[in-house]
């Protein structure tokens, strides 16, 4: 069988000459070598820098063994192992062929103990502690990474604790943003709004929430607003689930609030994504992590 | 052969100072690096990036293999092929140009690095400017090396300058091939690779193992064939054996940088070749320290009372240790377990810590009093000193790392009963607190064994006059 990791059969030979060379030179070196010295230890008859000499001890014998058996070793590995070129090797393994075995029985094992709940409402699920324990070691290997052990986020990543939703917390919302992920697009405003006008547009988100800011910067940053930003942030600012837009008003944050965080936000604009796990997690254990999700926000 | 003429040892002299100052300086930022895992407020964010481990890591690896151990490297491949070739070097104004260069370089890498300018490869991090400049400073480094060769008064070239000559070859090919790049312009530090995917990784991998196996073990293999034979006063064990494991070690080396990249998506054939070829690599590697250190028999009680004799017999076990565990890692199973751990990390130091830079420290006590005509570093008691605070750092350092890495290996592959992991990420992090204390700990004790070599190195130079040696006539032939 041409694997295709070569892109002709001269790579092919290439690989195996110069294996086989390499082993062979192994294998020559050794087999002039392997005489038994006996007599007397010569010393070698140069001498450099006054003092430097050489012996001529013979080579070790178990130094000698040592050698051959790794080389031998490698003989029989290549012989049954890929390694010269595209031959396969006799057992005729492949790291893809291990992976889908493995992950063939890992199927065949914990598969049959995710689809028990499968019958089952996320809302039932969520009350289940075995289901809960589950989906939350779950949460602990795939999620916890971004969202923190704990589900309370980290900058740029959502805490998923609070019930405060960019794209909405019913069940089945949650099932699908975990199934396919999401990307949070705002555009950046560099270059359509001046400078002055992200300064009052950020003091007015900061107002929205009631945070310190500067009262008229905030009124003029109410019209650029009106104009720029409520097609997707609502012209109340209350946010809106189908484009993952936040809600502005409820001092929820995901970077910071701070003036300085909130520019930035306007003049670079945001491009947050996270990952589906639809493929990779399969349904049953999809179900299991909305299920863990949505409980810690409705306990 | 005129009588006054004098080898040169001003290239020398300045090479071996710079090996103990950089020694420091790199040790130095390697114990910051280890204290920022203990203490994440040292990446003292609040002043910027420029020091985080990510930027800091990288100057430490390039300051402690580059610096240090190119510096201990240039400046006993300068002496040793002066004195066993009895003649002085070819073209001393080019070392000269070597040793600036190699400074500009180092200074460069010390900037370039904090700032962030980086091509992202594992010990050829440095920026296409500086790969050229080291690509010249290479070359002339060869033509001063092999110019000495060429014009040796004796016949046979002794096997100190083999590993050498191998050493300055090897990266030469190593660093121009993996540094192929495209820059992004001329006004830019940034440029695009040549290669791509896994070709990418393999290139990489081959120049980054080769690295270790020609910089970091053939350069200091020739070190050792000469200081190993000069301070046990006695003859090289086997010539035989030398021949032997040197063609044996240059060859199979340059095929086992796969190693690395277990796993992933290089092609399957590579990766068997990559372990095979290690695997293979122990005895010829084994060779080296049987004939360092059987060089030592009928001299034995001399370790009793010599330290520099200790640093380099130290470093011979070390380097038989290393080289029994990297064929070890190497093997597919045991990389599933070791790979991505700081086993990892621990394997590397007992090589770096423990060969090179005993050898190199060995070396440079034995080379410093020479450059001012003494035979005695200022104090041989301090020396001692500094032999047994860096073995214990050692050990800590690689017997905690040896526990963290089996640990993380073994936490970050347990599974519960429903197949999910037993621990987050986050918890082998956790336990592995401990450990890396006790290794900021080993790493601070080696640096101070530096400072106290440092202190010494001063005594024994300050007040003196440069000194260069007579050329020595050839000995007749017995
Ligand atoms: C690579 C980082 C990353 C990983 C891993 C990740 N997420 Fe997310 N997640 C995000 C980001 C970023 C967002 C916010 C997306 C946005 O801004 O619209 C998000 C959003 C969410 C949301 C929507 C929150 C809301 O307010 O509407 C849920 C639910 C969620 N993640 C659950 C999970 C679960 C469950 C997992 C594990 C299977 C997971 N995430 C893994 C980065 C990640
Ligand atoms: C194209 C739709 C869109 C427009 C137009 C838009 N935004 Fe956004 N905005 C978003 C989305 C989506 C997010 C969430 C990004 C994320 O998930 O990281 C966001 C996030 C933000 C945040 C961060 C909220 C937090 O919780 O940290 C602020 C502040 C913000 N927008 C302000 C504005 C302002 C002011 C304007 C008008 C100048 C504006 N946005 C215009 C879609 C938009």
């Amino acid at each position: 069988m041409m694997s295709a990791d070569f892109t002709s059969n001269f790579w092919n030979l290439y690989v195996i000459v110069l294996v086989v060379f390499g082993v062979g030179l192994c294998l020559f070196v050794l087999m002039t070598n392997n005489k038994r010295h006996s007599g007397p230890v010569e010393v070698q008859p140069h001498v450099w820098d006054e003092t430097l000499a050489e012996y001529n001890n013979p080579l070790p014998r178990w130094w000698l063994y040592l050698f051959w058996a790794t080389v031998i070793f490698s003989i029989v590995y290549l012989a049954i192992y890929p390694g010269l070129g595209s031959f396969q090797g006799f057992l005729n393994w492949s790291s893809v062929g291990q992976y889908e075995a493995e992950i063939g029985k890992a199927k065949q094992k914990y598969d049959p103990i995710y689809a028990k709940f499968r019958g089952q409402s996320i809302e039932a699920l969520a009350r289940n502690a075995e289901a809960r324990a589950m989906g939350g070691r779950l949460f602990a290997t795939y999620c916890a990474q971004c969202h923190g052990a704990d589900a309370k986020g980290a900058p740029g990543f959502p805490n998923l604790t609070d019930n405060d939703w960019l794209w909405g917390g019913a069940p089945e919302t949650i099932v699908q943003t975990i199934t396919d992920g999401r990307v949070g697009v705002m555009t950046p405003f560099d270059g359509v709004l001046s400078a002055a006008d992200v300064t009052d547009v950020a003091n007015y988100v900061r107002a929205l929430s009631n945070l310190p800011n500067a009262s008229d910067a905030a009124q003029r940053g109410a019209m650029v607003f009106a104009a720029n930003c409520v097609v997707c942030h609502g012209p109340d600012g209350r946010g809106q689930p189908l484009l993952g837009a936040p809600n502005l008003t409820d001092n929820v944050w995901l970077v910071s609030s701070s003036q300085a965080q909130i520019e930035k936000n306007v003049r670079e604009g945001r491009n947050n994504r996270m990952p589906g796990f639809g493929d990779f997690l399969g349904e049953d254990k999809v179900k299991l992590l909305a299920a863990y999700v949505w409980g810690l926000s409705n306990k | 052969m005129q009588s006054q003429a004098t080898y040169d040892y001003k290239v020398v002299r300045l090479f071996a100072i710079m090996t103990v100052v950089w020694g420091i300086v790199g040790m130095l930022v390697g114990v910051l690096c280890a204290a920022q895992l203990v203490w994440p407020e040292l990446n003292l964010s609040n002043v910027g990036e420029f020091f985080h481990f990510g930027r800091l890591r990288p100057l430490h690896t390039n300051a402690v293999i580059f610096a240090f151990g190119g510096c201990a490297l240039f400046a006993t491949s300068y002496y040793v092929v002066q004195r066993t070739c009895h003649t002085r070097l070819f073209a001393p104004g080019l070392a000269m140009f070597t040793f600036w260069m190699w400074q500009l370089i180092i200074l460069s890498a010390a900037i370039t690095l904090p700032l962030g300018y980086t091509t992202g490869k594992e010990y050829a991090e440095l920026v296409w400017p500086i790969d050229i400049a080291i690509a010249v400073t290479w070359v002339s480094y060869a033509v001063v090396f092999f110019g000495t060769i060429a014009t040796r008064k004796v016949d046979h070239i002794y096997v100190a300058n083999w590993f050498f000559g191998a050493f300055i070859i090897a990266v030469a090919l190593l660093h121009i091939v993996n540094s192929a790049e495209v820059p992004v312009s001329f006004s830019s530090l940034q440029s695009y690779p040549v290669y791509a995917g896994a070709q990418d990784a393999m290139v990489q991998w081959w120049y980054g193992h080769n690295a270790v196996g020609f910089f970091l073990t053939a350069g200091f293999l020739g070190m050792m064939y000469y200081f190993v034979p000069k301070q046990a006063e006695r003859p090289v064990y086997s010539y035989r054996l030398s021949v032997v494991h040197f063609w044996a070690l240059i060859f199979t080396y340059m095929w086992a940088g796969p190693h690395h990249l277990h796993y992933t998506a290089l092609p399957d054939w590579a990766q068997s070749v990559g372990m095979l070829f290690s695997l293979i690599l122990l005895a010829p590697s084994w060779g080296g320290m049987i004939n360092g250190i059987m060089t030592l028999s009928g001299a034995w009680h001399k370790l009793r009372t010599d330290p520099i004799l200790k640093f380099l017999i130290v470093a011979l076990s070390f380097y038989g240790m290393s080289t029994f565990e990297g064929p070890m890692m190497s093997v597919k199973t045991v990389n599933a377990l070791s790979h991505y751990t700081d086993w990892t990390v621990g394997h590397v130091h007992s090589g770096a810590l423990g060969w090179v830079a005993m050898i190199s420290i060995g070396a440079i006590y034995y080379l410093l009093p020479r450059m001012v005509g003494k035979t005695e570093m200022y104090s041989t008691s301090l020396i001692t000193v500094h032999f047994w605070i860096s073995t214990i750092g050692i050990v800590l350092y690689i017997a905690s790392m040896w526990i963290a890495g089996v640990m993380q290996g073994l936490m970050w592959r347990a599974t519960d009963a429903d197949g999910t992991l037993t621990y987050s990420f986050i918890e082998a992090v956790k336990a592995t607190y401990p450990f890396w204390t006790i290794r900021l700990l080993g790493g601070t004790l080696f640096l101070v064994g530096m400072i106290i070599m440092f202190y010494n190195m001063v005594r024994t130079l300050s007040g003196q006059k440069a000194y260069n040696a007579p050329v020595l006539p050839v000995a007749a032939h017995a």
